[in-house]
């Protein structure tokens, strides 16, 4: 079996922070429901500043500055502590302020639906034209801006969705349809946000690797929004739209959907893509949610803490055909949780990890590293819902003592030798299995791993057509460096020089006869 | 005898924790509970 390998992983977070009170879920229905809410009102009081964002450890982990085992070294809480020598630019990706980031909202909007003010704008292109990645072109994209007057009657009288930037109005995504539910200025608003963070994504995995755009095939998005319009809500595809602007201008795509478990999902499909030989270069990529910044902002309030959730995420990864060099993606050490699974915990973990680990006669221990659900706790403890990663790895670690594999007297030192401490943000998707792939890549080459396994869950109830919810899992491995060739049939022109020499020697027989 | 012996129950279940589904089937094991209300919840 010739596998697929993980090649390259990038990774970006954006600083938004007014999107949290004007963007966020939970702050928008706190605005319908309780509108002079004492929640909101603190908000304001309770944001970061750019630079806090930057100094903060897990976001350092998310873009590559510091490893897992390095976050492990950060007492917590880390809200409070600020890692030396942090930087906006990782090895996987960046830390993108939001007025850049509107700026490249703009860049991404292909319909003339962001209007940008004026002043916004000049101070915004010159911030742009000093980044990596953005040319004239693509400042061009930008336009020259709009008086703030016309931006404010788009608002007011034309449903346009505001844009702030530090409390200002600085400018608005138009709504692409006079009626039209599915293309309001809200869901272009989510939805521009999706493409514009996940082309940084991708940008960010081209040209921190050194890849030819050109070279990539296929892409498959796997956020967890939906574009469409009211004929086919969620028709598509934010995956050939990001492919356009990354100028990968060979690929076509898809987008592919599983709640949280939609990028393992995708990962599980691109290996199987590459290794058939259908495509050799798949990029999996997806933006952040705006809906989900903020999400527990009321418990952060409450405990005095600053809005933790104040970052969009995005990443992308290059599957690309067997290089003999990186981490080899087993298609056969696959786990899934079927509709026949049940819900109990150990139905699940069974299902996820212990029946790919059968499948290859391997034990719970064999897998060094497990990458489950990586939530930052900094923001899930006090909100209530405790450590994810840590309670994914204990229910391993006891499914491990179940089988024998493991004394229960060890199951603390499991979860400290085969977890990690969770460093993504809570944006859906974004910290489902994938924020290791990166790390991954560089533990079985460079390191010493030999064996991680990635797990993707996703809470498909939330959609309220079925009551059950999903998961897959992949087992990724060091490269044991033979790559095998593939054995072809002979060839038509070799098929006729055959029969043609066999002819030949025939013929001289008889006449040697 | 279990404390949810005749009892109308209601269940938020977690998706990382202990879904809604699991904690019924337990629930149901006791005498006489009624399960009114049974969701799981995804806090993250």
């Amino acid at each position: 079996m010739n596998c697929s390998v993980v090649k390259a992983a990038g990774y970006v977070l954006v600083h938004t922070p007014d999107m949290i009170l004007h963007n966020g879920t939970t702050q928008t229905t706190e605005k319908i429901t309780n509108p002079d809410s004492e929640y909101l009102k603190k908000v304001p009081e309770h944001i970061r500043p750019y630079e806090e964002v930057v100094n903060y450890a897990p976001n350092q982990a998310y873009i590559g500055n510091i490893t897992p085992e390095e976050l492990k070294g950060y007492e917590m809480p880390w809200y409070d502590k600020d890692v030396p020598n942090s930087n906006r630019f990782g090895k996987f990706g960046e830390i993108m302020p939001q007025d850049e980031f509107i700026g490249l909202l703009k860049i991404s909007d292909a319909f003339d639906l962001v209007k940008l003010e004026k002043e916004f704008v000049k101070v915004i292109k010159e911030k742009l034209s000093a980044h990596p990645f953005f040319n004239e072109n693509d400042l061009a994209k930008i336009k020259e801006g709009e008086e703030l007057s016309e931006i404010e009657v788009q608002v007011k009288d034309h449903h346009a969705e505001a844009i702030y930037n530090h409390g200002k109005l600085v400018g608005c995504v138009k709504k692409a349809h006079e009626i039209d539910v599915n293309l309001n200025a809200h869901v272009m608003y989510e939805n521009l946000v999706v493409k514009a963070s996940g082309i940084l994504a991708f940008k960010h995995l081209l040209h921190n690797n050194k890849i030819d755009p050109a070279e990539i095939e296929y892409v498959i998005e796997c956020s967890e929004e939906a574009c469409g319009d009211m004929n086919q809500r969620g028709g598509g595809n934010f995956a050939k739209a990001i492919a356009e602007s990354g100028e990968a201008i060979n690929a076509t795509g898809s987008d592919t959907r599983g709640f949280c478990a939609a990028p393992t999902h995708a990962l599980i499909k691109a290996a199987a893509l590459v290794q058939a030989g259908v495509y050799e270069n798949v990029v999996i990529v997806a933006g952040g949610a705006t809906a989900k910044l903020g999400m527990n902002g009321k418990d952060h309030v409450k405990k005095g803490l600053p809005i933790l959730e104040d970052v969009l995420g995005g990443f992308a990864v290059l599957i690309s055909k067997n290089d003999g060099v990186n981490p080899i993606l087993r298609t056969d050490l696959v786990g899934r949780h079927t509709v026949g699974t049940g819900s109990s915990p150990q139905a699940v973990i069974t299902s996820l990890i212990t029946a790919p680990l059968d499948k290859g006669g391997l034990k719970i221990t064999d897998i060094d590293k497990y990458s489950v659900e990586m939530q930052n706790p900094d923001v899930t403890k006090p909100a209530g819902a405790g450590d994810v990663p840590t309670s994914n790895y204990k229910m391993i670690a006891a499914i491990g003592v179940k089988r024998k594999e493991l004394e229960r007297k060890d199951l603390g030192s499991f979860v400290e030798k085969h977890g990690m401490p969770g460093w993504a943000p809570t944006q859906g998707h974004i910290p489902s299995g994938v924020p290791y792939l990166g790390f991954a890549r560089e533990d079985l080459t460079e390191g010493k791993l030999n064996k991680v396994m990635i797990v993707g869950k996703g809470s498909l109830f939330l959609g309220r057509m079925t009551n059950l919810f999903d998961g897959v899992s992949i087992i990724m491995e060091r490269n044991p460096g033979n790559i095998e060739e593939k054995v072809t049939g002979a060839s038509k022109e070799e098929v006729k020089t055959m029969i043609a020499e066999a002819m030949r020697d025939f013929a001289s027989h008889l006449l040697k006869e | 005898m279990s404390i949810l012996d005749n009892k109308k129950v209601i269940i938020i279940g977690d998706r990382d924790g202990i879904p809604g589904p699991a904690i019924e089937e337990c629930v149901k094991t006791a005498q006489g509970t009624e399960v009114v209300f049974s969701s799981t919840e995804c806090f993250v």
